[in-house]
């Protein structure tokens, strides 16, 4: 039998899938003390075809430890998935570790997902590192040529940033998941 | 080599549906990658009971004073979740948030008229069991007005998000109540182009599994996307 089909999660996500009405089960805050691996502040805007803030926003952030694995096994103080509600000015930020790489999964990234008012079906992403020497042998970002550049997250100082343009120039090239 | 199943084209409503208003500034144009063979969409989180209140299925208590109960019309709606191949989604997180009775929400941004109901949230999370059963008791909510260019109603619904075992299985939807005449008339339901895809998201009323003189129970199985057990096999010896 087929999958049942997607429906938006609406503008009013927040009560049920952040902490709106109770402790939160998965925040954005993934990293606890004694997290192996490099810090990283990840932040980005989420912005409409417009140009405009998308403020209603819900990031899903699923991820390796430093050491490319997954629970059970990974490290048990990083919560490998993580969500953050974009804010008023439609930015979002999650307090991780840099993903070590998975044996035969391409460069090291995470995947994100991004829910909605007027997304039908929740948007796939991926967010790699500039200057990881393996972005260039991954198979993902070489399909996906000039548009490679909107999958990779760059240092802004102390924060990794990584914007999601939902439509038109430099559009994020999302995920046929 | 693939390990998650293709989706059919047509199933899923389009990223652009402008009856649906909020689609038109935020349907991406460009035509979407193709997954490599592995990625860690293969792999997912995995909850247990540990994760959960108490209450957290039951939404006529889990805000509610003590003593007190949510108002309206008390329902369980209960369900299998399976794969694509049929098989039982065992330990799948499912999250659920609704309006109230009278079709409002418990958020800052709903400015509805209908009033809160201060002994209901509106939010509930379950896991599935060894058979991928699930069940939660809620209040049936009301339908209500939202603004798309004209006079819009939705339907009665319950958002219900899960958690496969597969990142890549996420899902997120929403059930609807067998025979609400609101259904065909909204644009949210249209977007899904199929008329037996629509139908997979409505509920149906289960008198034979209601609590008699207490709750009304409505059935709904989810049917999450087929993906291999193992993402990351490696190439056997010679290969």
């Amino acid at each position: 039998m087929r999958e049942t089909p997607s429906q938006t999660a609406g503008p009013y996500l927040h009560i049920g899938m952040t902490d709106a009405a109770g402790p939160a089960l998965i925040g954005s805050r993934m990293r606890r003390d004694g997290a192996r691996g490099e810090a990283v502040t990840l932040v980005g805007r989420v912005i409409d075809g417009d140009g405009a803030p998308v403020t209603d926003a819900l990031i899903e952030l699923w991820q390796p430890d430093a050491e490319g694995r997954f629970p059970p096994g990974s490290d048990p103080s990083l919560s490998n998935l993580g969500r953050a509600a974009c804010d008023d000015e439609g930015c979002y930020m999650f307090e991780t570790v840099r993903p070590g790489a998975v044996p035969g999964a391409g460069a090291p990234h995470g995947a994100m997902m991004i829910y909605a008012r007027g997304m039908n079906r929740a948007l796939h992403l991926r967010c790699y590192f500039e200057g990881d020497p393996a972005n260039a042998g991954d198979p993902l970002l070489r399909a996906a040529g000039a548009r490679a550049r909107t999958l990779i997250a760059r240092r802004d100082g102390a924060v990794w940033r990584l914007d999601i343009r939902l439509q038109g120039a430099n559009e994020t090239a999302f995920l046929d998941v | 080599m693939t390990l998650l199943r293709p989706r059919a084209p047509g199933w899923h409503p389009p990223a652009l549906a402008p009856d649906y208003r909020s689609t038109r500034l935020r349907a991406p144009t460009a035509p979407p990658l193709t997954l490599p063979s592995a990625g860690v969409e293969l792999t997912g989180p995995v909850f247990g009971h540990g994760d959960l209140g108490p209450l957290d299925g039951d939404l006529h208590l889990n805000f509610a004073q003590q003593g007190e109960s949510a108002l309206g019309p008390r329902i369980r709606v209960h369900g299998k979740v399976v794969d694509e191949d049929d098989r039982p989604v065992t330990g799948a997180l499912i999250e659920v948030w609704q309006a109230n009775a009278g079709g409002r929400y418990r958020h800052m941004k709903d400015g509805y008229l209908a009033p809160l109901d201060p002994n209901f949230g509106g939010c509930g999370r379950v896991l599935t069991d060894a058979e991928g059963r699930y069940a939660f008791r809620t209040i049936q909510p009301g339908p209500y007005p939202w603004p798309n260019g004209g006079n819009d109603w939705r339907p009665a619904h319950i958002h219900l998000s899960l958690f496969g075992r597969a990142f890549a299985q996420r899902l997120v939807t929403q059930l609807y109540f067998e025979g609400d005449p609101f259904i065909p008339h909204c644009p949210i339901l249209c977007a899904i182009p199929r008329p037996e895809a629509r139908d997979r998201l409505t509920a149906r009323l289960d008198l034979d599994a209601t609590e008699p003189m207490d709750t009304v129970a409505w059935r709904f199985d989810i049917v999450l996307r087929g993906v291999a057990q193992t993402p990351f096999e490696t190439q056997p010896e010679g290969q």
